[in-house]
């Protein structure tokens, strides 16, 4: 269902870019990269500080579940992140005729908050034990997500001038400008919520496999009492685990045998 | 209070931190002499030198803060007595503080000799106000930090890749505040807005770490 909303809001949002939105009378073409890399960085951002308030919920209940989502939307708005610097990179180079500036505050304090995040996945791998994993990567989450909005204020503050934000809100663009922004923004947006649907289920999928792997592998290769016990729980988690599979589609298989390394 | 005494006693026994950040601030003016070829620098570039000197000698403090007590046992035996949690940040806190303020002793001083154009006579008050609200998001991200890194498999590598990015907002504040202090001529004003901006920082900061430090001396 998820899918196919996001699906259609991508669909419509690149004909809205790409036939209705009229072409931007300084830059032309090379302005449509716009309706791509400002949702980008805006969802990746909301992700980030999301990311913390899960972290909250999991320090306050202790239920690892909303670790996963915590650690799953951050991952996610990484790879928003990795695609914001890109598309930034490419718009910068085409209107601005450098790959990186740094007199404008965005871009400046976007990197700084993307080097941070860039240590999460570090720092929780270097951690064995699997609850204190958590622990501590909730503590960083929720660290980062305040400190998103204090670098972006520090580093607006830092740069001498004001730069003036033309593309920065709707408010000044032409309406149908602002149509095809808001409709990308939305398709964005669909877009990270289906890949962090796909990729819980996957992690679900990929610990219920381990657990029905363990059950098997604990089980004894005879067919009394003690092997029907295991046999009740291995067919219970391979339910539960075909479940979600089939939730997840296709996607979240590939998933799975992609990162079960 | 006992606890930050203990601290302060293991540091005066074995010296392992706080000589080793003032030698590693003045050896890395004499590598800012070669490296820039200037024999002194003012305004921007003085306070940009001071400021990442101070931030990574203050690196090294910060990753050895909470070794001794990860390996031997030390956050076990904090467990076990029946005190609040957050003495422990305190004292660290506390203790980072104090290090921060004698690598400071050592450095600013060696750096007025070494590199620095304008005098620092007239400098000096507003320069301590800097350095102190500077220090004090220093010391409330470097105890965090630590905490949060000293049990994971790569802590010498991890704390400053961590602590930096967080640290960035600092090192704007404090070199922006400071560089008109260093500036050849008649020494600018202190800016209330970068005082203002750091002393922010440094609650904020202080909050978090006074909220979540619990979370990391569980089990």
């Amino acid at each position: 269902m998820l899918a196919f909303c996001t699906l259609a809001a991508m669909a419509v949002a690149l004909a809205l870019v790409f036939f209705y939105a009229p072409l931007d009378a300084e830059q032309g073409f090379l302005q449509k990269i716009f309706y791509v890399h400002v949702p980008l960085a805006i969802v990746s951002l909301c992700g980030f500080v999301a990311g913390g308030v899960l972290a909250i919920a999991h320090l306050r209940s202790g239920d690892a579940r909303w670790d996963a989502r915590s650690y799953v939307a951050i991952h996610t708005s990484l790879i928003f992140g990795v695609a914001t610097l890109i598309t930034g990179s490419i718009w910068a180079k085409g209107s601005w005729g450098h790959w990186w500036v740094w007199d404008e505050p965005t871009l400046v304090s976007f990197l700084i908050v993307f080097l941070l995040y860039a240590t999460y996945q570090p720092l929780r791998f270097a951690i064995e034990d699997a609850e204190r994993q958590a622990r501590y990567a909730s503590v960083f989450a929720v660290t980062a997500g305040a400190f998103v909005p204090m670098n972006f204020i520090a580093v607006r503050l830092a740069s001498a001038y004001v730069h003036p934000r033309v593309l920065g809100s709707t408010s000044n663009l032409p309406p149908s400008m602002a149509l095809t922004f808001l409709v990308a923004l939305l398709a964005v947006a669909l877009l990270y919520a289906t890949l962090c649907a796909y990729e819980l289920a996957a992690k679900r999928a990929r610990s219920q496999l381990r657990a029905l792997r363990r059950a098997m592998e604990l089980a004894p290769h005879s067919p009394d009492a003690a092997g029907d016990a295991v046999g009740a729980r291995a067919r219970e988690a391979g339910a539960g685990a075909a479940g979600s599979m089939a939730s997840a589609g296709l996607t979240s298989t590939a998933t799975i045998s992609g990162r079960a390394g | 209070m006992a606890v930050l005494r203990k601290e302060l006693l293991v540091e005066l026994r074995t010296l392992e931190s706080v000589p080793g950040m003032a030698l590693f601030a003045v050896t890395t003016f004499v590598v800012f002499h070669f490296a820039l070829n200037r024999s002194s620098v003012d305004a921007d570039l003085a306070a940009g030198i001071l400021w990442v000197t101070l931030l990574f000698a203050s690196m090294l403090g910060i990753n050895r803060l909470f070794v001794a007590d990860a390996d031997q046992g030390g956050f076990d035996a904090f467990l076990l007595a029946p005190v609040d949690r957050t003495a422990m940040l305190a004292a660290k806190a506390l203790a980072l503080l104090i290090y921060v303020v004698a690598l400071e002793l050592v450095a600013v001083p060696a750096f007025a000799l070494l590199l620095l154009e304008p005098s620092i006579g007239h400098a000096l008050p507003g320069l301590l106000a800097v350095l102190a609200l500077g220090d004090l998001g220093i010391v409330a991200i470097g105890t965090m930090v630590a905490a949060l890194t000293v049990r994971t498999r790569a802590r010498d590598l991890l704390g400053p890749l961590l602590a930096l990015p967080l640290l960035v907002p600092v090192v704007i504040g404090g070199a922006r505040a400071s560089s008109p202090l260093l500036a050849l001529g008649p020494p600018g004003g202190l800016s209330a807005r970068w005082l203002l901006t750091l002393g922010l920082y440094d609650l904020l900061f202080g909050l978090i770490a006074y909220a979540l430090f619990d979370f990391l001396v569980e089990d």
